[in-house]
This record gives structure tokens, C-alpha cells and sequence, in this order.
């Protein structure tokens, strides 16, 4: 409760502090709204459903992507581990793939699919999947032989053995790659929707592009402020507690 | 206790009615390629076990009896000779033959209870329940009941080997084979594991290959120590050990055993140095 108190306190000030830079007019009131105003848009794009739509619009693609990046990635990355062949072609594949900022997969998408979903799903598939590759593969490379060997000796074989003991002795490595994934599908989409306007769905990258684009800087700053919210919130509620677990079972450091 | 000739054998010996054994090692050979060319980590190593004994393999690091534990377990093949488990060649790991390692092989994203389950629940012929039930008895007898739902960095390094042996126990396998499953743990705690593992051995009538370098151990665990020489692995010697048990690791007898055991041992000196290929 106090850490929480002192949060809330940290985050008052920080609010305040602006409210204090836009009274002070360093800046013009067009560049640097109050948060009042920036709070009125939140309310009224809200109330009208802007904010509601376009926030599904986007996480249905990350969502969708992600997914489908994960459902992927994982077999490549278990593929590579446990063959030469595959760790020599899609592995090196994935690694040089994985330096690349998934940004740049945009102005290709968008040759390939024109300005569809199908372009922004590609984006996001692209940044989850090389991290999850790589996570997997070395996960799994990083499994003790012990562990299958004193598994082999209780009579684990091949299916038993992937899904009993070599997935979950490499969760750790695994969970940080989704990690990993996920920021990388979340910035490459929001690049993606602020490049580009598709007619079937309209994103917060959208919205944010149009803020800027009619000058109305209370949208621009109250749609950053969601999209670090959808953030946060993506960290708190799914890969959170997932960590707890993993760092309670394991014992690595941490209450 | 009694040295055995292990290349010799009287009428008397020959004409004796033999327990069945349960292990048939016979002119086991293996080597390792190493950085220096290939190791002999065994030269022609034969042994038998019978049902319901307790062998202590000793000798030097490198003397190849953690490989010869591996190859009981099925873990490595032999480059030569045959591996018997009740008259049937050994082909791969079963859990028959389970084993016990030195480095906690404990799973750690199971609890306590999980691992002990683990092995359970491979065996298709129990149900759930039962499996429940066997977990928790073995759990209890190696006086862990407490801990069933601990995770596995929460316990001591004495704990951990406790639910080793449990997990080792819990599919009852006839042979329990045993890799210096002590040897990381403090004095006082391995005194308490030696008497626990006399008492389990004869309560669920096991046989046990137990593989170290402490002379003292093996004297105390042992029916029979077999002593093995290094470069390249080659048993050399073997002593019956014929104290009353349990036995206590720092009694005089056992102590006048271990000292004659160490004397073997030293006797090899030089090891020779392997020209195999």
C-alpha cells in the first residue's frame, strides 16, 4: 500500500510539473496543451467510442499476430535446437532477421499486401517471430542434460520428453523471448498504423498520425499516454506474473 | 571381511548353488575420445550383482566407474562385452534401473511432490490415486512429508538428495543405481542419508550400485567393494564386507575395513597409460 501511495504521489507530480511548464507558456499552448485539455479529449473520445474502436482495431492485429508469430516460432526455434540442418539455415536465418529493426519490414509489407491487414499482420508477425526463434532455440540449448538424462531413466521418451522436460526446464529463456517479441509487435505496429492508413480498421497509430496531421496536440499526447497504458498494462497482467512464478519456482533472486 | 580372488576358483566355489544374478557385466570396454586422443575409461570390466546386494564401486576419479554406472543404466553403450539385467541384454534406460546422480537432477520447475510423481506418472498400469499415495509414502520415508509442496531452491542440498532418492524409489525399480549422491553434501548430513539408505534398502529389498571415492562410505554401504584402478578402468580388487548392519561410519571395524581397502587403492600407484585407439 505505501509502495503503491508513493507511485501515485510520483506519477501527481509528474503532472503537476506539466501543468506548472504550460502555465509558465515557455511554449506555445499548441505545442504544450494543459493536461486538463488532454484529459477533456480522453473523456470524449471515450464517450463517443474513438478511443474504444481504434484501441480493438490495433490490439486485435497485435493480438492476432502475436499469436500467430508464437504458434510458429515456437516449433522453429525447437526445430533449430535439436538439428544441425535447421539451426545452420533458419537459425542464422533468425538471427540476422532479429537485428533487423522490424520497422523496416514495413515499406515491404506494404508492396506485398498494399494497405490491407494482411500488411499489418505481416509487420507483427515479424517482430514476434525471430525473438521467439531465437529465445526457443536457445532455451532449449541451455536445458542441463541431466535433466533428460534422469528423465530418460524414468522411462521419458520423445513427445513426454519435448513437452515434460525440455519446454519446461527452458520457460525462463522462453517467457523472455515472448517478452522480447511482444515489445518488438507492439513498435513495429505502431509504425505500421502511423505510416499507414488502411480503410478496414482504424488503430491508435492512426489516430496519433491524425493528430498530428490536423495539429491537435491534446490527441497526440492523450494517445501516447494509452498506448504506454496498453503497455503497462500488457506487462502487469500477462507477462508479470508469469515471471513471479518462474522466479518463485526457480529461485532466481526476486520477491 | 575377506579379500575375493577374482581369477580364481575353487571346486567348492564352482559347486556352490549361486543366487541368480541380477547384473551380468562381462568384459565391458569403452573409451572416450578425448583432447589427447581416445581415453580406455574401461578395459575388460566384468561383475555381477546379485538380487538384493549392495555394491560400492571405489577407485581414483577417471577410473571409469561412473561410465560403467552409465552403462548399467543404459545410458551409454559399450564399445565391447554384454550388460545383463536379469538375463536380458541391457538396451537403453528403463526404469527398472533408475538412478541417482550426484548433481541434483531435480526438476525445478516441478515441486517436491511433482518430482516424486514424475517418474509415477510414466506408468501407465496405476491411477491417479494410487500414484498420490505411492508419492506421499516415499516422501515419508525419507522424512519429507512436510516439504511435499516446497520448491526445490528452497531446500538444503541434504533435502534435495532426499527427494532424489525418493523420485529414484517411487516407480520401484529393482536396481537402484547410485552416482556419488553424497559426495556434495556436509559430514553430519551423509552420516543421517547412510543410515536412511541401509534402512530403505532392506525395507523395499532393492539392489544398489553405489559409485564413490570414500573408502569409508563404501565400507559402510557395501555387502561388497569392488576397487577399481584408473587409465585404463580395470577392477582390481574387491573385499566383502561382513559387519553387522546398520552399520555406524565411525566405528573401529569399519574403520580397520576401510583402511585395507585404502591400502589396495594406493598399491596401484602409477596409472598406466592407455594406447588404445
Amino acid at each position: 500500500m505505501k509502495r503503491f501511495l508513493l507511485a501515485a504521489l510520483f506519477f501527481a507530480v509528474l503532472v503537476l510539473i506539466w501543468e506548472v511548464l504550460y502555465r509558465a507558456k515557455i511554449w506555445s499552448p499548441v505545442l504544450l496543451p494543459s493536461p486538463q485539455q488532454v484529459a477533456v479529449y480522453l473523456k470524449d473520445a471515450a464517450v463517443d467510442g474513438t478511443l474504444a474502436k481504434a484501441t480493438v482495431v490495433t490490439m486485435r492485429r497485435l493480438l492476432i499476430g502475436y499469436i500467430i508469430g508464437l504458434l510458429v516460432g515456437l516449433p522453429l526455434g525447437l526445430l533449430t535446437a535439436r538439428w544441425k540442418l535447421w539451426q545452420d539455415t533458419i537459425g542464422t536465418l533468425a538471427l540476422g532477421l532479429q537485428t533487423l529493426p522490424s520497422v523496416c519490414w514495413v515499406p515491404l509489407a506494404l508492396l506485398w499486401f498494399g494497405q490491407t491487414e494482411a500488411a499489418m499482420l505481416f509487420v507483427v508477425i515479424m517482430g514476434t517471430l525471430w525473438s521467439v526463434v531465437i529465445a526457443t532455440e536457445t532455451g532449449v540449448r541451455n536445458v542441463p542434460p541431466i535433466y533428460s538424462r534422469a528423465a530418460l531413466t524414468m522411462g521419458s521418451k520423445r513427445l513426454h520428453m519435448w513437452f515434460k522436460v525440455i519446454l519446461p526446464a527452458a520457460l525462463p529463456f522462453i517467457v523472455s523471448g515472448m517478452k522480447q517479441g511482444w515489445a518488438f509487435a507492439w513498435r513495429s505496429l505502431m509504425a505500421a498504423e502511423i505510416f499507414v492508413t488502411i480503410l478496414t480498421g482504424f488503430g491508435l497509430g492512426q489516430l496519433l498520425h491524425y493528430g498530428r496531421e490536423l495539429s491537435a496536440m491534446e490527441q497526440v499526447i492523450g494517445i501516447m499516454i494509452v498506448i504506454v497504458v496498453i503497455g503497462l498494462l500488457a506487462d502487469k497482467i500477462f507477462f508479470s506474473p508469469i515471471e513471479k512464478f518462474l522466479h518463485r519456482r526457480w529461485g532466481t533472486s526476486q520477491a | 571381511m575377506q579379500r575375493i580372488h577374482r581369477h580364481r576358483s575353487s571346486a567348492a566355489e564352482e559347486l556352490e548353488v549361486i543366487a541368480p544374478s541380477k547384473l551380468a557385466i562381462e568384459n565391458v570396454s569403452k573409451s572416450f575420445k578425448g583432447a589427447s586422443g581416445a581415453v580406455l575409461a574401461l578395459d575388460r570390466v566384468s561383475l555381477s550383482v546379485a538380487e538384493g546386494e549392495f555394491v560400492c564401486l571405489v577407485g581414483a576419479s577417471g577410473c571409469g566407474k561412473t561410465t560403467l554406472l552409465n552403462i548399467i543404466a543404459g545410458l551409454e553403450k559399450p564399445d565391447n562385452g554384454t550388460v545383463q539385467a536379469d538375463g536380458k541384454p541391457i538396451t537403453g534406460p528403463g526404469r527398472e534401473r533408475l538412478v541417482m546422480f550426484q548433481e541434483p537432477a531435480l526438476f525445478p520447475w516441478l515441486n517436491v511432490f511433482g518430482n516424486v510423481l514424475f517418474g509415477l506418472k510414466l506408468k501407465p498400469s496405476l491411477t491417479n490415486k494410487d500414484r498420490h499415495d505411492v508419492a506421499k509414502y516415499y516422501l515419508e520415508l525419507v522424512g519429507l512429508s512436510r516439504f511435499e509442496r516446497a520448491n526445490i531452491h528452497e531446500l538444503s542440498g541434504g533435502m534435495k538428495q532426499r527427494v532424489s532418492l525418493a523420485r529414484a524409489l517411487a516407480p520401484n525399480p529393482r536396481v537402484l543405481l547410485m552416482d556419488e549422491p553424497f559426495a556434495a553434501l556436509d559430514a553430519l548430513t551423509r552420516e543421517q542419508l547412510y543410515g536412511d539408505l541401509q534402512r530403505i534398502w532392506k525395507a523395499r529389498n532393492k539392489t544398489i550400485v553405489f559409485v564413490t571415492h570414500n573408502v569409508r562410505e563404501a565400507a559402510c554401504l557395501g555387502d561388497r567393494v569392488i576397487v577399481f584402478s584408473p587409465r585404463p578402468g580395470r577392477i582390481r580388487e574387491e573385499f566383502a564386507v561382513d559387519l553387522p548392519r546398520p552399520r555406524d561410519i565411525n566405528s573401529v571395524d569399519l574403520a580397520v575395513h576401510a583402511t585395507e581397502i585404502t591400502k589396495a587403492l594406493k598399491s596401484f600407484g602409477q596409472p598406466e597409460v592407455a594406447a588404445a585407439e
